[in-house]
């Protein structure tokens, strides 16, 4: 395999140059391990449809979501001030994520902190890409498969993206077989507003168990995610109920399709 | 003469008990911190058209949708016929619009049409509420008083029908035997299929009848009206300016506390603008350090509970039901605005909603994009959050620790920074 090519904007700038986006790569892109392979999913179709983006690396830091829902304004805007300073400082116009918890917080709460950037989730940016035929699937691996979708809560109702992510499916020519709880009414993970970080609340079941058992009925081979925090939940939410749905994210099913 | 004095001690005793209970609820709204944002205002009409006027979300469950529908149009509709009441009451007239004619035919005639659906409505509102098992109608916080409000609502709009359309039949009846009090006027398609059984009645009884249906229907609408302070039927004028007010941003937007940018931009040593404040204080303890917005939510939540049905924490068995976060702060105003601040050592928090409530949400916005009229239950629970985690410190262990790595590596997992890039190797 070839390695990545990945510049940091500070290696763009060195040369005098910038890149045309940014990829806000996210705390579970760079450290989580299956996030990380969406990472590597997301930058091998960047480098094959020849895309000029940087990312921060070392002077990227958490967006402060989860520590805003967890309560803490104070954190949230350290970090948020120290992330909009250092793109700023790159002259960044636009940027594009992997993870809906970064693109709700970039897009929504950093403008009124002095952070005003064009800000794609990387679904988003991968039907831009397909539809101008920058990177081609054609006769890829998932044609005919059967593939639910599960929308992350903070892109679907939090910023209204549901179809960004349906289109690229089809793009795939497979089959979207849709969960009862979608798009508005899609069920979430379990994950969000910092549960990531904690064990739930007392309960009678576990909330991506239930959403597990929902995707298991669909039939479909894959569930397809668009957020690293689902993923991991949709993951363990299969182990638990005994199935061998593949989840995946839809940054590595276009990787795969695409052959790279 | 002495039915006019009558009749206007009624009007102004109804009138004013209902505007002494809308001073309660404003003053219990303003016990709120900032007053609702009123910018963007063709927006705001437009999703007040929408939700409000247009019902537009509570048409996802069609039997549902045209059911409310009808009775809500039921209720304006019918209640243009108060106007004649008043006056006939006051001046001590019969049917002063009688003049109208043919459109008097036909709006008497649209009434009565109104009133039958309506009547048709309610008992299926009943038969769901009592006798279908829908789970959202059965949940902890409908014990007692808002499971009997929600029937004595359907209970007084059925007895307001009825004797809408009895008094009809009973002046129709006049009307047919030549009366002279009762000239020919209006049409009655539902009343007049009632006026057979009183074939028998003699005229003096009908007349009781008329007049005692006349006076019941009128005093059961001044009565309705005071009863909505006490009722989670405040919606049917709370609605209208909560959905002009409600937030026009996209929903997982969060604001920034604006004394916090200040203090931070300090901290990072970049150019900050002082915010004046006298007494700082972060996220909510109690209604008084909600929103304005927050608090109208909480007198305008109808209780029907589809956030509540839409909870994964709910569905999950978590003690956290977004319904009953709205039924908590709208009991909490009412109390401190009935009783004023009286206990001590009582407030919203632990005493009406407990953290392990506000610590199984995760805000993942089904609760706000059910609500039919754009109440958000999520950003309390934020609020309360936030004073749990910027007052007290004492969130839950395992977030402490996801926030102290923020804090430390700049990542809510302890991996040190410098390997941000290890992902390429």
């Amino acid at each position: 395999m070839d390695r990545l090519n990945v510049k940091t904007i500070a290696e763009y700038a060195a040369e005098g140059k910038s890149p045309e986006v940014l990829f806000f790569v996210g705390c579970a892109g760079s450290f989580d391990q299956r996030a990380q392979q969406v990472t590597k999913a997301f930058v091998k179709i960047l480098n094959s449809a020849n895309i000029s983006f940087g990312v921060l690396g070392k002077e990227e830091t958490c967006t402060g979501d989860p520590a805003k829902r967890a309560g803490n304004d104070f954190l949230f805007q350290m970090q948020a001030l120290t992330n909009i300073e250092t793109m700023n400082a790159y002259g960044v116009k636009k940027v594009v994520t992997t993870c809906p918890h970064c693109f709700n917080t970039i897009k929504n709460e950093y403008p009124s902190l002095g952070g005003n950037y064009e800000v794609l989730h990387h679904t988003q940016f991968l039907k831009q890409l397909l539809e101008e035929n920058r990177i081609s699937i054609e006769g890829g691996s998932f044609k005919g498969k059967k593939i639910t979708y599960h929308d992350p809560c903070y892109l679907g109702r939090a910023n209204g993206v549901y179809e960004a992510p349906r289109e690229i499916i089809k793009k795939l020519e497979a089959e979207i077989v849709e969960m009862k709880r979608c798009k508005k009414n899609a069920l979430c993970c379990g994950a969000g507003g910092a549960q990531m970080f904690k064990e739930s609340e007392a309960g009678n079941k576990e909330i991506n168990h239930e959403r597990s058992e929902e995707v298991n009925t669909t039939g479909a081979s894959v569930v397809a995610a668009a957020c690293p925090f689902c993923n991991v939940m949709l993951n363990d939410g299969a182990t638990a109920t005994d199935s061998s749905v593949e989840v995946k994210d839809l940054a590595q099913l276009i990787a795969e399709a695409a052959d790279l | 003469m002495i039915s006019s004095i009558l009749f206007l001690i009624l009007l102004i005793t109804g009138i004013g008990l209902f505007i002494r209970n809308s001073k309660k609820i404003i003053a219990a709204i303003h016990l709120g911190t900032s007053l609702p944002i009123a910018d963007r205002k063709k927006e705001r009409w437009f999703q007040m058209l929408r939700l409000a006027f247009g019902q537009q979300k509570m048409h996802r469950n069609l039997l549902v949708g045209v059911l409310h529908l009808v009775v809500y149009l039921g209720f304006i509709i019918i209640n243009i016929e108060l106007l004649e009441i008043i006056v006939d009451g006051l001046f001590g007239t019969h049917r002063i619009l009688k003049g109208l004619g043919g459109f008097y035919n036909f709006a008497i005639a649209t009434f009565e049409v109104f009133a039958l659906l309506v009547v048709f409505s309610v008992i299926v509102f009943w038969m769901r509420r009592n006798l279908v098992r829908i789970a959202r109608f059965w949940s902890p916080e409908m014990r007692g008083w808002p499971k009997s409000d929600a029937n004595w609502i359907l209970i007084i709009e059925l007895v307001l029908m009825g004797l809408f359309l009895t008094m009809n039949a009973a002046d129709y009846t006049l009307q047919l035997r030549g009366h002279e009090a009762y000239p020919l006027a209006g049409a009655f398609p539902v009343s007049g299929l009632i006026v057979p059984i009183f074939q028998n009645f003699s005229i003096d009884t009908l007349v009781v009848i008329e007049r005692a249906t006349w006076w019941l229907h009128i005093a059961g609408i001044l009565f309705f009206l005071n009863y909505l302070y006490y009722s989670k039927h405040l919606h049917i004028l709370l609605a209208f300016p909560h959905t002009f007010y409600a937030s026009l941003e996209p929903k997982g937007k969060m604001a920034n506390n604006e004394i916090v940018t200040s203090e931070v931009k300090m901290m990072l040593g970049l150019p900050a603008e002082p915010v004046s404040s006298d007494e700082v204080s972060f996220g909510a303890r109690d209604v008084h350090q909600l929103s304005a917005l927050q608090l109208l939510g909480a007198y305008s939540c109808t209780e029907c509970g589809r956030c509540t049905a839409s909870c994964p924490a709910n569905q999950t068995g978590k003690l956290l039901s977004p319904r009953k976060i709205m039924m908590d702060v709208r009991d909490r105003a009412t109390y401190l605005v009935e009783k004023g601040d009286a206990v001590k050592d009582h407030f919203l928090l632990d005493n009406y909603i407990s953290r392990e409530e506000l610590w199984a949400c995760t805000t993942c916005n089904a609760c706000v994009e059910e609500c039919p009229i754009g109440i958000s239950p999520m950003s309390i629970i934020l609020s309360m959050r936030q004073y749990i985690t910027m007052e007290e410190a004492s969130s839950p262990s395992e977030l402490n620790s996801m926030m102290t790595n923020i804090e430390n590596n700049g990542a809510p997992w302890p991996f040190n920074n410098e390997d941000r890039l290890k992902w390429i190797d």
